[in-house]
């Protein structure tokens, strides 16, 4: 269905009367979020309808609140955004609002340009110098093996604890719980400077009967190195925010999928491995490379039980040498780097997993990131 | 259609079936036999505990109370030393294997192609090679019709097709026993025919099925037997000729009474 929505001139913040007439996608009970397509006299605009704060709208509840839509789900057929050309000046004078904003934002730009590339403190050369400085790179490859162990032991102990939230024991289901709750309730960094003085609290660990004889004995502080005390911190708090996201990705898997399998002579375990999981993981995907993203960031928290990892690394370079912002950028722009590799190889994995999603053809790489920045422009 | 078919070890047998949830009591004493190569149409009234019939048959749900025995062996149970044990997990789903079900929803696997929904149980379940299942496959698809939509995933099919492919997925079990549940009451008009022209085919060539349907054209022409259910129980049984068109029971005369239009139109599209 689609709804009519007009409005009104007297919106206070922006001069909406070239907006014209607004057509919303109110398809009741869908999920896509709505888009709105406004037709203005002499450009074709997708923007996202004012918030009702604006008193404007005259919509039903129900289209009142409408997320920051994505750009790829513009109905087909209509016009499409495109950026201004020479025939859109008299564009300017119509929409002072957006073309004074674009202004500041293009003068802060220059400002910033001119900064970079002036400021003495910004030396570049030091930058290049220490980007692929051997100790420095060596900080990288422990900030990424970290990264990849703590999110191996977030995936695999987020699932344990989701499959124990949703198994019919109480008992594992509360203790999953607990864990939950302990672990999503202290700060991360406490977290990891408990695991670093874990021997003054346990001095000795053995392995043997519970209760009875012992096999291995150790002393903790030779077992739980910095390394080992900066894995299980990262580690074991990460599987708290596995476990929802894993939690919540079976349980949107329709229950009737399991049945099916179920008739067809399924035992539960091997439907949950066949059927649910898979289909689990197309919810389960997006927010784990999310997940791993912050993490790889998050490693830098552990330069305090001093790990040389990347953050690390740069740290102990510029405490002698007093290069600290050029060493900070050299840090900096590896983050971002690994950063956007991870992006990239993200959305390769999403388009792996939501196979069988939709009629269409998943949005190329492109696509989406074009989608992604007008989303952001507009929002 | 073919005579009744001869009267031996029936393939299904359920003997005063109950199946209570909570305090409702949805079925109250359930018993009826289906011989080989029979097609048994369910009809009744909406909540007469039909779906819960044919989920109790495979142990979707456990009946309260009652046996069923499906070619001779009892279902969900063993005798041992002269009381009943209820069999495990892995047990009970290899009974299932022999029990095909269609349901109203198709409820396809939605990350697998046509082919993959088709092959996934022989291949993980009964541990058949690959090879001569994708064949068997490939061949139950052309049998549906969507031989060329082997590899398209359900959210690419129409409904229509999405229950051909699940018909298929059931077939490809060899089952002794087809169960379906409203197979065309999630599809739009124009193509209950499609569904419909398939499972009167396999009714052609010999499968014994339970078809739970509102298409009572259908119920006339391809079934040897209706039962009219009504409050968990089987008011009337009997040939189509009698309980459709002649019911000597009050309660399916009403039933039928309220869905006569329906009878009009699917006869029509029965008799193609
Ligand atoms: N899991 C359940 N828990 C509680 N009640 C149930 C459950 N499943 C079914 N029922 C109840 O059992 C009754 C019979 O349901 P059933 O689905 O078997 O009816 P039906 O004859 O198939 O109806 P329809 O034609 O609408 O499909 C209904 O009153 C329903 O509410
Ligand atoms: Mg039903």
């Amino acid at each position: 269905m689609v709804g009519s929505l007009t409005l009104r001139p007297e919106s206070p913040s922006l001069d909406l009367r070239k907006w014209g007439t607004c057509n919303l996608d109110l398809r009741s009970g869908s999920s896509r979020p709505a888009t709105c397509i406004v037709n203005g006299p002499s450009a074709s605009t997708r923007a996202d309808v004012p918030a009702p704060s604006t008193g404007t709208a005259t919509a039903e509840p129900s289209a009142a609140r409408l997320p920051g839509a994505n750009a790829l789900e513009r109905p087909v057929g209509r016009r499409q955004w495109r950026l201004p050309g020479r025939g859109d000046l008299p564009r300017l004078v119509r929409k002072p609002a957006r073309w004074t904003l674009l202004a500041v934002v293009l003068v802060l730009l220059a400002m910033l340009g001119h900064l970079l590339a002036t400021s003495s403190s910004l030396q570049w050369g030091v930058v290049g110098h220490w980007f692929v400085n051997g100790g420095i790179l060596a900080g990288l490859v422990r900030t990424l093996y970290l990264t990849a162990l703590a999110m191996t032991i977030g995936i695999v102990g987020g699932t344990v604890l989701a499959l124990m939230r949703l198994s019919k024991s109480a008992v594992l289901s509360l203790a999953a719980t607990a864990y939950i709750w302990f672990f999503r309730g202290t700060p991360l960094l406490v977290q990891i400077l408990f695991w670093y003085n874990i021997a003054a609290f346990v001095p000795r660990i053995s392995i043997g009967v519970p209760f009875g004889p012992t096999l291995i004995s150790g002393s903790t502080n030779a077992l739980v190195t910095t390394l080992v005390a900066a894995t299980l911190g990262l580690g074991l708090n990460e599987a708290a925010y596995m476990s929802e996201i894993v939690r919540a990705g079976i349980m949107s898997v329709d229950a009737r999928q399991t049945e099916a399998a179920t008739a067809l002579g399924m035992t539960k375990r091997l439907a949950f491995r066949r059927i649910v999981f898979p289909q689990a993981m197309r919810f389960i995907i997006p927010p784990t490379g999310n997940q791993t993203i912050s993490m790889l960031k998050g490693t830098s928290l552990v330069s305090v039980i001093s790990l040389p990892e990347l953050l690390y690394s740069v740290q102990l370079v510029y405490a002698r040498t007093f290069q600290t912002i050029p060493l900070l950028v050299v840090a900096c722009l590896w983050y971002l780097v690994v950063t956007t590799v991870l992006s990239v190889g993200q959305h390769f994995v999403e388009r792996h997993f939501g196979r069988g999603e939709s009629r269409k053809r998943s949005a190329s790489f492109m696509e989406r990131m074009r989608a992604r920045q007008f989303d952001q422009i507009l929002s | 259609m073919t005579g009744r078919p001869a009267d031996d070890e029936p393939i299904l047998r359920i003997d005063n079936l109950h199946k209570r949830f909570g305090q409702t009591e949805v079925l109250r004493g359930v018993s009826f036999d289906v011989h080989a190569g029979e097609v048994l149409c369910v009809i009744g009234p909406s909540g007469s505990g039909k779906s819960t019939l044919l989920r109790c048959i495979n142990f979707l749900e456990e009946p309260t109370a009652g046996t069923i025995y499906v070619d001779g062996e009892m279902m969900g149970h063993r005798v041992e030393g002269g009381r009943l044990v209820g069999l495990r997990a892995t047990e009970l789903a290899m009974q299932r294997v022999h029990i095909g079900m269609v349901f109203q929803s198709f409820n396809l696997f939605g990350h697998l192609t046509a082919l993959q929904n088709v092959i996934e149980a022989p291949i993980m379940v009964k541990k058949e090679p690959r090879a001569e299942v994708e064949k068997l496959a490939t061949a139950l698809l052309d049998r549906v019709g969507l031989a060329h939509k082997a590899h398209c995933y359900p959210a690419q099919l129409s409904g229509g097709q999405q229950q051909r492919v699940a018909i298929a997925r059931a077939l490809a079990m060899r089952p002794k026993l087809m169960l379906f549940d409203e197979p065309t009451s999630a599809l739009d008009p124009e193509i209950v025919g499609e569904v419909l022209q398939v499972i009167q085919a396999l009714a052609i060539d010999g499968t014994t099925m339970i078809v739970v349907t509102h298409e009572m054209g259908f119920a006339r022409e391809v079934s040897h037997r209706v039962i009219f259910m009504d409050e968990g129980v089987i008011v009337e049984s009997g040939p189509p000729n009698d309980v459709l068109v002649n019911p000597s029971h009050v309660r399916t005369r009403q039933f039928l009474a309220r869905i006569t239009a329906p009878v009009t139109r699917a006869g029509a599209e029965g008799t193609t």
